[in-house]
């Protein structure tokens, strides 16, 4: 029963009081697009035959990966159900949110773009820690909470013990907490007529220069650079020259206007309002997440508060497994830094690896999309070194080095190494709680509190050094817990620590790419376990080849792989030259790929296998 | 005969050969290789191109059946004639494979080797030679076997141990091969080789000396021996892969090869290929030796390959199909290549670096030499050969032939 109102407020003449700016906080898999979804259907701003899944997620890999990672707004017209009959319709902007934990800083953003939040959690499965961390920020920003339960249709449902928890969560009563299914669309309408009815209107000063704030930044191939932005006072008009306050760069308006959903261009944007507005840049960086827009002529003076500069956390060497991608690769990384502000690289030479860039990234999973986007769609075969983190040195004659790059870990005397640590928040049942105790223990952590969000699940917060999480905590984390406990954290600081390098050597030269800095009480475990991945994964030479771990020029494992002894086929006679000679050329073109460390040859493979993860936590720990 | 065949281009029907393959001709040695494809039983760890079935159809209804064998061979041994023309050579080298030559008679072995005597001629001093299963020759077969021309007979003997040649799925009982060379000895023939398998799972270091032993004192002047090579797709392989036996390890092969070297050099073979071993240059087999130096040679049954002038092409695999295309008077050719410079070049390395006298340093590119002066100093390469302007294998080095290979051909 779509209900699109009559005479809908246009942009730029809207009532602020008439506009309700809000998002959804969902852990992946709660059905936050399937609710966004209903949404545009029974807000009637798209019809049926043109609805598809997921209509606001445009990456491919959102979509499979069931997460969204660039937020977008949309203008919905809502006139909700009132007793005396009358319809005043209003106009709902829903503004998506990325929902994982490395784009905190771009959820605060678009947060601070809403005046209300519905908290979405799934029925079956009650609230996790991502979501929750996200909760935390919306409270923090004073948004007024919709506590929703979705997939109330499930079988698995059980709505009264998560109503309870979430209530819990957010100092309401359980019977405030709304029963959705945004499969079936059941109770939607009444949760928009909530939306209205709760969720405060926009404030801002009508006659003031405009301040208008980023909280999105895309890039698209035909278009530039779109920003999203809430005008927080006054008014921006099209054909307006506007000014970036936080570089005083100025650029011509070339379009502004709402996304209802696709996008359409408008007369401006008034006080409350929520929109695009197109530049012409062809960079995110020239526009981004957290900058106040004003008008060149007499514009704002003090911008909005809240802007920070993206900072990468986490590093990581790719390499091109062919070098002669080196070219591609610089180019991709072009390209995505249009749409990622958040995105810094500079070429680096590996002895091991050859040319490639060191990529620094918000955090892991930021790594990973990444890493999948170049490969899925550039076509590049990549390897990529063991995320680190950065470290500040400092020397005992008080110079200074920032290290993102392990094998640059600066040679002398070391005085101090500061190293990034987070705050970190796990959620699970509690039988795991003594588990993932031990686990954040051999991690370094320390825990700084316990909550029972309900009888039987647990919330634990530590202080954890953020290298402790980016090698296979996840992965040390799901096993442990069967999966069943989530993690959030956000960066608090630094902490300096007994921090040493520990470097691998193969027939005594040094691989740059397989130097990390662990804590000093680790740095044993870590050498032994290379050295033993790499006596399985080194192909036998004709000479015996040592495996050696060091800190500085101290030897603390070491493993040998054996000289080969054997490498001839026994028999060669009339019907085996053609089968040998095609068997010679493949074997030359496996040469080709071997990377070469001193005189021993490495297939790539080996270095996948030994900078991934996998497994090796396990054997490090018997 | 590995049973995969290479990808190459189709084989004209008539089999006619590219006029530059028969140039120079004159200068190069011509055998021929006759393949037998039936044997009584596969053994385990066989992947050889044979059937153990009687009789085999192609398509069109053309029989390969044992019985009639002798005379398709025949047919192909005629198409040889007409695609080499009038090349005036004498065949100096046959030698019949299989599958099991001695389950056909005696007579058909020599009705194929008749053929060639009357299409091609024989040089006087031809090496005939066969292969045989000990469990399927005796004295009188032998006798016949010299009778109608053979020289030399091969005899697929693999080990002195009983509980070896159950793993290999070998039927004779062990002492048979050596009264199997004393047999054909009486018989009249002047050279015997006896094959040898090593590194058979279960197989000791003790075991393999006794082989080793055995085949020595039988008084063989030839003994090859291979390492077993388990081949995907045999009954080996799978029972490998199920754990029944156990895989022997590379460097168990290596000890093997090493304990093989010394016995045999200490009982007076000296090695001239990787694999082979005689009492005298005058036991070498010289059928195989055309392999290894580019000779020429005509491969006639189902799945044998060929080489004439830097043309090589291989056969039919399916012995029925095989009859039925030379009973339409086509060749049985399925493919072939015809070998650029560079392939040419790179296979000379390949093979003649295996063999004693390895291959001469002018056929190397500059990156390949650097790399032979690099396997030089590693005790790859012998300093006597290579002042003498030739590469060629140390013990060591033997036994890392096709890593010194992939480096030299650079």
């Amino acid at each position: 029963m779509p209900a699109t109102p009559s005479n809908v407020p246009e942009p730029r003449r809207t009532d602020p009081a008439l506009i309700r700016n809000f998002c959804i906080i969902a852990h992946i898999d709660h059905g936050k697009s399937t609710l966004a979804d209903r949404m545009l259907q029974l807000t009637g701003i798209v019809e049926e035959r043109q609805m598809r899944a997921q209509y606001l997620d445009r990456m491919d890999i959102e979509r499979e990966r069931g997460i969204t990672i660039k937020s977008q707004a949309v203008r919905m017209p809502w006139s909700p159900t009132s007793e005396d009959g009358t319809a005043t319709p209003h106009i709902l902007n829903m503004i998506d949110t990325p929902g994982h934990v490395d784009f905190t800083y771009e959820v605060s953003r678009s947060l601070a773009a809403c005046e209300g939040c519905i908290l979405l959690v799934d029925a079956a499965q009650g609230i996790e820690a991502q979501t929750l961390a996200n909760l935390y920020l919306a409270m923090e920003n004073d948004l007024t909470i919709i506590p929703v339960l979705n997939k109330i249709d499930l079988p698995a449902a059980q709505p009264d013990k998560f109503a309870a928890e979430l209530a819990h969560l957010i100092g309401c009563e359980p019977e405030d907490v709304l029963r959705v299914s945004a499969k079936t669309g059941e109770g939607v309408g009444e949760l928009l007529d909530e939306v209205v009815r709760l969720v405060p209107a926009p404030v801002g000063v009508k006659d003031a220069p405009a301040r208008a704030m980023i909280f999105d930044s895309v890039y698209d191939a035909y278009r530039g650079v779109v920003t999203y932005v809430k005008v927080v006072d006054g008014e921006l008009g099209r054909r307006e020259r506007i000014r970036m306050m936080s570089t005083n760069a100025a650029h011509e308006l070339l379009e502004i206007g709402t996304n209802s959903p696709e996008m359409t261009a408008a007369d401006g944007l008034g006080v409350g309002e929520v929109g695009y507005l197109i530049t012409g840049v062809k960079d995110v960086r020239q526009s981004k997440v957290g900058d106040t827009i004003t008008q060149f002529h007499k514009g704002a003076t003090e911008a909005l508060p809240g802007y920070k500069d993206p900072k990468p956390m986490v590093f990581s060497g790719l390499y091109p497994l062919d070098g002669s991608d080196y070219p591609e690769l610089r180019d991709a990384l072009d390209k995505l830094q249009l749409n990622d502000a958040a995105l810094v690289y500079e070429p680096e030479t590996s002895a091991a690896l050859g040319f490639g860039f060191r990529v620094g990234f918000l955090g892991l999973l930021h790594l990973e999309v990444i890493r999948e986007r170049l490969e899925r769609e550039f076509g590049l075969d990549l390897i990529a070194t063991a995320p680190n983190v950065v470290y500040r040195v400092v020397m005992e004659d008080r110079t200074e080095h920032t290290v993102t790059n392990p094998s640059e870990f600066p040679t002398g005397k070391v005085d101090e190494v500061h190293e990034p640590v987070v705050r970190a928040t796990l959620l699970a049942p509690s039988e795991f709680i003594g588990a993932i105790m031990e686990l954040c223990q051999t991690r370094r952590g320390n825990l700084q509190g316990m909550d029972y969000l309900s009888e039987d699940r647990v919330e634990l917060r530590y202080t954890l050094p953020l290298a402790e999480i980016v090698f296979d905590f996840f992965d040390a984390l799901k096993s442990k817990t069967r999966g069943y406990a989530s993690l959030d954290y956000e960066p608090t600081g630094e902490q300096s620590a007994d921090l040493v390098k520990v470097d691998i050597l193969l027939h005594g030269d040094k691989v740059d790419a397989f130097s990390a800095i662990v804590h000093k009480d680790k740095a044993y475990a870590y050498g032994v376990r290379m050295a033993g991945k790499l006596r399985e994964l080194i192909p036998r030479q004709q000479f015996e080849v040592p495996i050696q771990a060091a800190v500085g020029s101290r030897i603390i494992a070491r493993e040998t792989v054996r000289a080969i002894r054997k490498d001839v086929l026994a028999k060669c006679y009339g019907g085996d030259i053609s089968r040998k000679r095609k068997l010679l050329e493949k074997q030359k073109e496996g040469k080709k790929r071997m990377k070469v460390v001193g005189r021993v040859e490495v297939p790539q493979e080996a270095f996948i296998a030994a900078l991934s993860s996998d497994d090796g936590g396990e054997k490090s720990k018997k | 005969m590995p049973s995969a065949l290479p990808d190459g281009e189709p084989v004209p029907a008539d089999g006619a050969l590219p006029a530059a393959a028969l140039a120079g001709s004159a200068d190069r040695p011509l055998g021929f290789y006759l393949h037998v494809p039936y044997c009584a039983t596969r053994c385990g760890y066989c992947d050889f191109n044979t059937y153990t079935a009687d009789e085999l159809r192609g398509a069109g209804g053309a029989s390969a059946s044992r019985e009639t064998y002798a005379a398709t061979l025949t047919e192909e041994v005629r198409l040889a004639r007409t695609v080499l023309g009038d090349d005036p050579r004498p065949v100096s080298t046959v030698f019949v494979g299989g599958g099991t030559p001695t389950l056909l008679p005696a007579a058909d072995l020599g009705r194929m080797l008749a053929a060639v005597r009357e299409e091609f001629g024989l040089a006087e001093d031809a090496e005939v030679t066969t292969e045989a299963n000990p469990e399927s020759v005796d004295p009188a077969y032998l006798a016949e076997l010299r009778a109608v021309g053979f020289n030399r007979v091969s005899f697929g003997m693999q080990s002195a141990r009983a509980h070896v040649l159950r793993v290999l799925d070998r039927t004779h009982t062990p002492g048979r091969p050596e009264r199997c060379v004393a047999e054909a000895r009486a018989a009249g023939f002047e050279h015997v080789n006896l094959d040898l398998i090593y590194g058979t799972p279960g197989e000791s270091d003790d075991d393999w000396r006794a082989s080793l032993d055995a085949a020595v004192g039988a008084g063989a002047d030839h003994v090859s021996a291979y390492a077993l090579i388990v081949e995907e797709g045999t009954r080996l392989a799978r029972r490998i892969r199920r754990g029944e036996v156990p895989m022997t390890d590379d460097d168990v092969h290596a000890d093997r090869y090493l304990i093989a070297e010394e016995t045999l050099s200490a009982a007076g073979y000296s090695w001239y290929e990787v694999s082979n071993w005689t009492r005298s240059p005058a036991g070498r087999c010289r059928h195989n030796e055309l392999y290894w130096t580019g000779a020429d040679w005509w491969g006639a049954g189902p799945g044998a390959h060929s080489h004439v002038g830097g043309v090589r092409w291989w056969n039919v695999k399916h012995p029925g199909g095989y009859a039925q295309a030379l009973a339409e008077g086509r060749s049985p050719g399925a493919g072939r290549e015809v070998l650029a410079e560079e392939d040419r070049r790179v296979e000379r390395v390949l093979l003649e670096l295996r063999l004693a006298d390895g291959c001469p340093l002018h056929l190397l590119a500059p990156q390949g030499a650097d790399a032979a002066r690099r396997a030089l100093a590693d005790g790859l390469l012998r300093p006597e050969a290579y002042a003498d302007g030739r590469a060629a294998l140390t013990l060591r080095g033997r036994l890392l032939a096709d890593a010194v290979v992939r480096d030299l051909v650079d």
